[in-house]
């Protein structure tokens, strides 16, 4: 193979491995915020042993390293016979780890939501599943907005660690032009330009839901 | 028949026995004023009126409902009792319409168009027409409060119970409150009120509770509760209040 040099050819392949990245980060979220929101309701539970639970659950998956749930569905589950694609591994993965944070945000935020508005509601005879609809929720949700869009920014960073197990993405990319060119630093500089050019929007829109979320009234 | 019993009522927190034996019986159309220094066990003996707080022991039975029994018994005591707090509790992502449609809606299942209907007319009845479309946090503490007895009314209550509704609020918001609920008790609405405000009680409440330490200590037709207290710690009380 004869040494290359990174070029516009070559940019054009991390864009495209980019699109990879960005894949994977919408079905973390995707998959982690539905996982993660039921986890939610569950932390918020009435029932001791469903909050327990749920508890355990947020403990155990923050407790670990990403990188050893992706180890474990990957090659724990094709020793158990499982022959997983990397992209549903690393899917599985993220949505998991996503889930467990997304979980502890959002119960934060259901949490965060005054107990007056329990009672309040409560008192105007408002079953259980009426009252988070139509008022813990609603309130819950703009609380996490700012926090949700941060977690996101992590999210998209942390799919580079599915390069791992040779899924292609923006930093697996990165590696296999260096491999092919020896010119790391241009190559990394320009990896981590994409990273920021997709996570600092998402900063921004962060800092500002959360501006608007003290600055305005509270609906 | 009595609209609300209260029979030999015991409430703890943990180790603190905060009611110890309360018994009270309200009449249709009457209004019971609840006073007493703070700990006395006032609030928490009206939030055991609609099930906010368990009772120990005891048997409380509210607008033909008895209190004890599952959720569903539980959410068909409240749709007829309504409750006013001291902090308003207003929802504050609805309008001042939806605050008060959105039980009607949901819990009685009112169609719309009606909802609306009895939304404008307890939104008259405290004043505050103009404010349908307001949201609670464009309203004064005073607003809000009749918002929220409006809130509880739409829900067309047998008994309405308040807990120091007036107690977060300047004596000029104060007034405008007391006014509406003055108003409700003229209109028949049977009321059981714990208040700071003794003037209020004393002219508006048919009779006036005074309770410490967990249990009623004196009771009594208001004007004579007042103007004749029987023990030295009601004297105390009263002659503490400077209003």
């Amino acid at each position: 193979m004869t040494l290359k040099t990174f070029g516009f050819d070559q940019f054009g392949f991390l864009i495209f491995s980019l699109q990879w990245t960005i894949l994977l980060t919408v079905i973390a979220l995707i998959g982690g915020g539905l996982l993660g929101f039921a986890v939610a309701l569950a932390r918020t539970a009435q029932l001791k042993p469903v909050r327990i639970a749920a508890a355990t659950y947020i403990q155990v998956i923050q407790g670990i390293p990403v990188l050893m749930i992706l180890f474990l569905s990957y090659y724990g589950l094709s020793l158990a016979g499982f022959e997983l694609p990397p992209l549903v591994a690393a899917g599985a993965s993220m949505t998991i780890y996503a889930s467990g944070y997304l979980a502890e945000i959002w119960r934060g935020c259901i949490q965060a939501v005054p107990k007056q508005q329990w009672e309040a509601s409560e008192s105007l005879a408002m079953t259980r599943l009426q009252q988070y609809r139509y008022v813990i929720l609603p309130q819950a949700i703009r609380i996490s907005l700012p926090p949700t869009v941060g977690f996101a920014v992590q999210v998209v960073k942390n799919t580079s660690i599915t390069s791992i197990i040779g899924f292609v993405e923006l930093a697996r990319a990165g590696q296999l032009i260096n491999n092919a060119t020896f010119q790391p630093f241009r190559v990394f500089l320009a990896v981590a330009a994409l990273y920021f050019v997709v996570c600092y929007p998402l900063s921004q829109l962060s800092r500002l839901l959360e501006r608007r979320l003290h600055a305005g009234s509270s609906r | 028949m009595p609209e609300v019993v209260v029979e030999n009522v015991h409430k703890s927190f943990g180790a603190l026995e905060v009611l110890k034996g309360v018994s009270l019986s309200v009449g249709r159309g009457e209004v019971f004023a609840l006073i007493g220094r703070s700990g006395s066990g006032k609030s928490t003996l009206l939030r055991c009126m609609n099930g906010l707080e368990k009772i120990n022991s005891g048997r409380i039975e509210i607008a033909g409902h008895a209190l004890g029994g599952d959720a569903k018994a539980l959410r068909k005591l409240r749709t007829d009792v309504g409750i006013v707090f001291q902090s308003y509790n207003l929802f504050p992502h609805l309008t001042v319409g939806e605050n008060i449609m959105l039980a009607p809606r949901i819990v009685k299942d009112v169609a719309k168009p009606k909802a609306r209907e009895v939304a404008r007319e307890v939104l008259q009845l405290v004043g505050l027409s103009e404010k349908f479309d307001s949201y609670p946090d464009q309203l004064s503490g005073g607003q809000q409060q009749r918002v929220a007895i409006a809130r509880s009314l739409a829900m067309r209550p047998k008994v309405m119970l308040f807990d120091e509704v007036t107690s977060a609020l300047d004596p000029e918001l104060t007034e405008e409150v007391l006014m509406v609920m003055e108003q409700l008790a003229r209109d028949g609405m049977t009321m059981i009120l714990v208040t700071h405000e003794m003037g209020f009680a004393r002219r508006v409440a048919t009779q006036t509770i005074f309770m410490h330490k967990g249990k009623i200590w004196e009771r009594g037709p208001s004007a004579t509760l007042f103007a004749d207290p029987q023990t030295p710690e009601l004297r105390q009380f009263v002659k503490s209040d400077v209003k």
